[in-house]
């Protein structure tokens, strides 16, 4: 999906079994095939979807040109974290437009930074959609800043892609959340860790914080109801702590079979180093974790992970012809030594969902956008096939990696199927 | 008419008035529902730095922990707003309908006792005013009481707002947490996030504010105001006038706590939204920036501050999203380097002395005009009566000005 490609020579297209790198051009086909129009070739996209048509709630777009808006936080504590998200939609966008846009007209992006405060985030998001009129938004990375947002994408029926893996209990009709919910991320993790592992006893760590809070409360759940093993501890810890030498001593006194750690940002640094001063390293000690991909990997050494688990639905080792290219694209872009973490992988997911959307409902209108989501598949996608359910979140299969000491990934385990997204799991509020 | 203008000049409204008039009319015309509304959260704020230029400039007991009173006040009111929220209807889907949400997805089944009475609306409009004062009470009598003053004070005001902060993250069942308290909808029924809600919302806004600049200024020109300057100058000398100093260093703490507390509650109801991230360090401080800016010395300047600092931010931001940090503090660093006074002490220093003397220029050219005039007509006494006038109106009109006081 890399290569630019005519929109022109792809409706020509004779059929969409011939070469199949890309789906859109089934979908594209598929939505358009009603349209006769379609069958004369050469005439512009956008001709054949009028603005008149395509925009019917005065949504900021030309013949040739769709806005759309990028709110992340290139300033501030978050910064760092949000970076590659920014960069992932940023490169999408770019690959779209390469393939002519969508419906014929070119995306245009309004950048605006949250600076990592969750007041600005409402402040921003009423700006891109009340008055820049953004057909959709990329944005956000905390729950925080989401739940900043969440009302005035409502109320002003706006269109979010929201990329971060995140504690669930939230299925909004103005938002697309692109990464893991909770019990995706959770509860393969806990499986493997009983099945591979042979663990019975975790010691639950996490920051002090929405996310980290519900994903040990289902992750508690899951182990005492139905794994039948034992919760030894659980800790959490003010954002930003780095004082962890406590936790230690109470972890080598429960001595527990596995580590479940749900710690993030800068905390992140100081819990790995402590363990390691604690001499609780890789091939003694289980340690599974829900907060450390390749981005904070480069801030906690390699040397400090190494042995430790993480459990994602992405790494950037992923072995498939879709991640080979985009790890050539992204790294062509941005630098040899950009790294490419979970989130940022679906950060990059947002715009082609957009995409699909938009053409399968021949309309850039908010309502017909989300009518026409559900059951939306990318085959295309750099974790490998994901699909959209009506729950607005994203089928997609969990993995296990261990840390190697050179800060990647290698990956352990895979769950054999894409697991369904359930936000709010029965049997674990 | 006299009267009137006499009223004018002895609590020098006229900058009010053209403040008002910019406020209430200007903007409203000039500007979209959606930037009106920016300019209303911004005014918001305008109520710390106003309490602040009472403190700071005229007590010179410095504050960096103002965003605590603010927060509280905003919290209160979003306290109020969220309960209204969270009916039992629109929460069904929780495991506990009818509680706020982020105490559902903290494993809360019941609504903590202390929220109970925000239930109640004159309450919270009381606790609005009074939860801050109460603090600012405390805080200040134990300091103030005990001689702590400068640095010190200012140093534990920042604790405070450390302290709170961590309270409100950590006790997130009971806060929101780092989330804050979000989606506030209504007020008794009556939907706050239409554009006439807006516009009501704002013009209670600008409202409240000048009537708190106006109190403010007749505390100002009163004997209170005269003693807080001289205590400021010269503190040892008011106590030995038999003053009790910290009396009324309290009281003005008090003041600018119950206004900073006004300012959050109609930060939560315009925005919709109430965060800790208002009553931290960073942002107390970003708030006596405000009042730096526009001049501590003046009421009036403080609004001014507030409007070009956030509207500055505004700005950069969305036309430099990576670089508006380092224009933020290029705007900063000229102010403070260029007018230590501020905005108000440019105009004070730079503006009117430019004015006057061009108005004595003109009077000068219009005195010379007729001086020659007169000796074209006739020789005599005349150019004797004509030197003398440029002289009286040299003299620069500033007589309305109290040490320091600025407009």
């Amino acid at each position: 999906m890399s290569q630019p490609e005519n929109p022109h020579d792809r409706l020509k297209g004779v059929s969409d079994s011939a070469d199949a790198p890309s789906p859109f051009r089934r979908r594209i086909l598929q939505g358009l095939s009603a349209m006769p129009i379609l069958a004369v070739p050469g005439i512009s996209l956008a001709q054949k979807f009028p603005t008149a048509k395509v925009n019917t709630t005065k949504l900021a777009m030309t013949e040739t040109e769709v806005t759309v808006g990028q709110l992340h936080s290139s300033t501030g504590t978050m910064a760092i974290s949000e970076t590659g998200s920014i960069q992932a939609e940023q490169l999408a966008i770019d690959q779209i437009n390469a393939m002519g846009g969508i419906l014929g007209r070119k995306i245009k992006v309004i950048k605006e930074d949250g600076a990592s405060d969750w007041p600005t985030f409402a402040e921003k998001s009423k700006k891109l959609l009340i008055n820049d009129r953004c057909a959709t938004v990329f944005g956000c990375w905390t729950s925080a800043s989401r739940k900043a947002v969440l009302p005035v994408f409502e109320k002003e029926n706006g269109l979010l892609y929201y990329p971060t893996f995140y504690e669930g209990l939230e299925q909004s009709k103005n938002v697309f959340y692109t990464g893991q919910e909770a019990t995706q991320q959770i509860l393969y993790g806990l499986d493997w860790a009983k099945n591979e592992k042979k663990a019975k006893s975790f010691f639950l760590i996490g920051s002090d914080y929405i996310w980290p809070r519900t994903s040990m409360k289902i992750a508690r759940k899951h182990i005492e109801n139905f794994q039948k093993g034992k919760v030894v501890g659980e800790e959490y810890y003010p954002l930003g702590s780095t004082n962890f030498g406590s936790l230690m001593n109470k972890i080598k006194l429960q001595k527990p079979d596995c580590i479940f750690a749900a710690v993030v940002g800068g905390s992140n640094v100081a819990f790995y180093k402590a363990l390691k001063a604690a001499g609780i390293t890789g091939n003694k000690q289980l340690l599974l974790t829900l907060s450390v991909t390749e981005d904070e990997m480069t801030g906690v050494g390699g040397e400090n992970f190494a042995g430790f688990y993480s459990s994602m639905k992405y790494f950037q080792s992923l072995d498939n012809d879709n991640n080979k290219k985009f790890v050539a694209a992204f790294k062509a872009k941005y630098g040899p030594k950009s790294v490419i973490g979970d989130v940022t992988q679906a950060a990059y997911l947002g715009p082609w969902l957009w995409k699909a959307a938009v053409e399968r409902a021949g309309s850039f209108d908010v309502d017909k956008v989300v009518a026409a989501s559900p059951g939306i598949e990318l085959k295309q996608a750099p974790e490998g096939y994901v699909k959209l359910d009506a729950n607005h979140h994203l089928w997609s299969k969990s993995r296990i990696a261990m840390g190697q000491p050179d800060a990647t990934f290698k990956v352990v385990a895979e769950s054999p199927q894409l697991i369904k997204p359930d936000p709010f799991p029965k049997g674990y509020q | 008419m006299t009267a009137l203008r006499d009223l004018i000049k002895r609590y020098q409204l006229a900058s009010v008035l053209v403040l008002t008039l910019l406020l209430a009319v200007v903007l409203p015309l000039t500007l979209d529902i959606f930037r009106l509304n920016l300019v209303g959260k911004y005014l918001t704020y305008a109520f710390v730095a106003v309490g602040l230029v009472m403190v700071w400039g005229y007590g010179g007991v410095l504050s960096l922990g103002q965003g605590v009173f603010f927060g509280l006040g905003g919290y209160a009111m979003a306290m109020f707003l969220k309960l209204e929220a969270s009916d039992p209807i629109t929460t069904k889907i929780q495991s506990t309908p009818g509680i706020p949400d982020f105490m559902d997805w903290n494993q809360l089944t019941a609504l903590p006792l202390f929220w109970e009475p925000f239930k109640s609306l004159p309450f919270t409009l009381i606790a609005v005013i009074a939860v801050p004062t109460l603090l600012a009470w405390i805080i200040s009598y134990a300091m103030f009481k005990r001689r702590v003053g400068g640095v010190y004070f200012a140093i534990i005001t920042q604790a405070v707002a450390l302290i709170l902060t961590v309270l409100i993250i950590g006790q997130q069942g009971y806060t929101g947490g780092v989330n804050g308290m979000t989606d506030l909808k209504t007020m008794l029924g009556w939907d706050t996030r239409t554009n006439g809600a807006k516009y009501i919302l704002y013009y209670v806004c600008v409202a409240l504010l000048i009537g708190s600049i106006l109190l403010c200024r007749w505390i100002q020109t009163g004997k209170a105001g005269t003693l807080l300057l001289a205590m400021r100058d010269k503190e040892d000398r008011v106590r030995f006038s038999g003053y009790d100093v910290a009396n009324f260093r309290v009281f003005t703490f008090c003041l600018t706590a119950a206004l900073s507390g006004i300012g959050g509650a109609l930060f939560s109801l315009q925005v919709g939204f109430m965060s800790p991230s208002f009553v931290g360090i960073v942002p107390s401080i970003e708030m006596v920036i405000f009042a730096a800016v526009g001049g501590r010395m003046s009421l009036v300047g403080a609004v001014y501050g507030t409007l070009l600092v956030n509207a500055g931010k505004t700005f950069f931001s969305e036309s430099f999203p990576d670089l508006w940090l380092f224009l933020m503090a290029a705007l900063f660093i000229g102010v403070t380097m260029a007018f230590p006074m501020g905005l108000a002490g440019l105009w004070q220093d730079h503006v009117v002395p430019w004015w006057a003397k061009r108005r004595s220029e003109m009077r000068k050219d219009k005195a010379a005009a007729a001086r020659r005039a007169a000796e074209d007509d006739a020789s005599g006494a005349a150019p004797e009566a004509a030197a003398k006038a440029p002289r009286a109106a040299g003299t620069p009109e500033r007589l309305g000005d109290v040490a320091g006081q600025r407009a």
